[in-house]
């Protein structure tokens, strides 16, 4: 059994809330990262998928690129879901993980934003979201680093 | 570019924090296998548990390594997300490709693997 968990953190100066529509609506999620188009139902049990951009899709990536079910929510702290690629079949076969997100208020008006991605048995997910495949950007890294540049800033990387 | 200036003390917190062996030692291993308890960490080098816990403790200061309480258990994760910061803020996505390619080169040519 390969089980592990990988824990990113970056302090962003933003409202929780901000932080929080960053993460679940469309409209934001389509601004950084992997430019994914976030659906949540943003209840216990219920759906979460993160489309492929177009321009993604004609890279062949499929429309829907992860799916999970939503596990805790609660607005603008704590959101626990779970987290499985369908990019093929592979992948799609090492199933759902848990991915968590933690947001904390400090000090300066800066909070800090934990994800925390708990895996089991799932090489090509854990390969995907450490950033360890070469040219498929750098997993949760590089989409924690960029959310911070965009709500800093106004505009991504 | 931000420029806050709590944003230029995290950056020279990153930089000392990197500027030391036997922390960047501590994070190899924590990139090799994440989530290790002090002990774990103390078995892998000849220093003081005192030592290890005060190179561990200025990593999480700079957010290199966060922990976090599992059980009775003190776990030590390594964040890159500080070192990512200081690759985007030098490197646009066009420029990684070119760099990608030069460093798997120098690894085939010099026969490592990666």
């Amino acid at each position: 059994m390969d089980k592990t968990t990988h824990v990113y953190q970056v302090y962003i100066k933003a409202t929780p809330e901000a932080i929080w529509d960053a993460i679940t609506r469309p409209e934001w999620t389509q601004k950084y990262g992997y430019r994914s188009i976030a659906e949540y139902d943003l209840r216990p049990g219920g759906r979460y998928r993160g489309l492929a951009t177009p321009e993604f899709q004609q890279m062949g990536m499929p429309e829907v690129v992860v799916d999970g079910e939503v596990i805790e929510v609660d607005p603008p702290r704590r959101l626990v879901h779970t987290w499985r690629f369908l990019w093929d079949d592979n992948v799609k076969a090492e199933g759902p993980t848990t991915v968590t997100f933690d947001i904390k208020p400090g000090d300066n008006g800066v909070c800090s934003l934990t994800v925390t991605h708990e895996l089991e048995n799932a090489p090509t997910t854990t390969a995907q979201i450490t950033g360890a495949i070469p040219n498929a950007g750098g997993g949760w890294a590089y989409v924690l680093s960029d959310l911070k540049t965009l709500l800093e800033t106004g505009s991504s990387l | 570019m931000v420029t806050y200036s709590w944003s230029v003390t995290d950056d020279d917190q990153v930089f000392k924090a990197l500027a030391d062996p036997t922390r960047r030692f501590l994070l190899d291993l924590l990139f090799a296998r994440d989530g290790r308890t002090l002990t774990e960490l103390e078995s892998e080098l000849e220093m003081t548990r005192f030592g290890v816990m005060k190179h561990l403790k200025v990593l999480e200061e700079a957010g290199l390594v966060v922990a976090r309480r599992s059980g009775r258990e003190k776990l030590h994760f390594l964040n890159p997300v500080p070192i990512r910061r200081i690759h985007d803020r030098w490197i646009d996505k066009y420029t990684e490709d070119r760099v990608t390619a030069l460093l798997e080169l120098k690894n085939e040519l010099e026969g490592n693997d990666g």
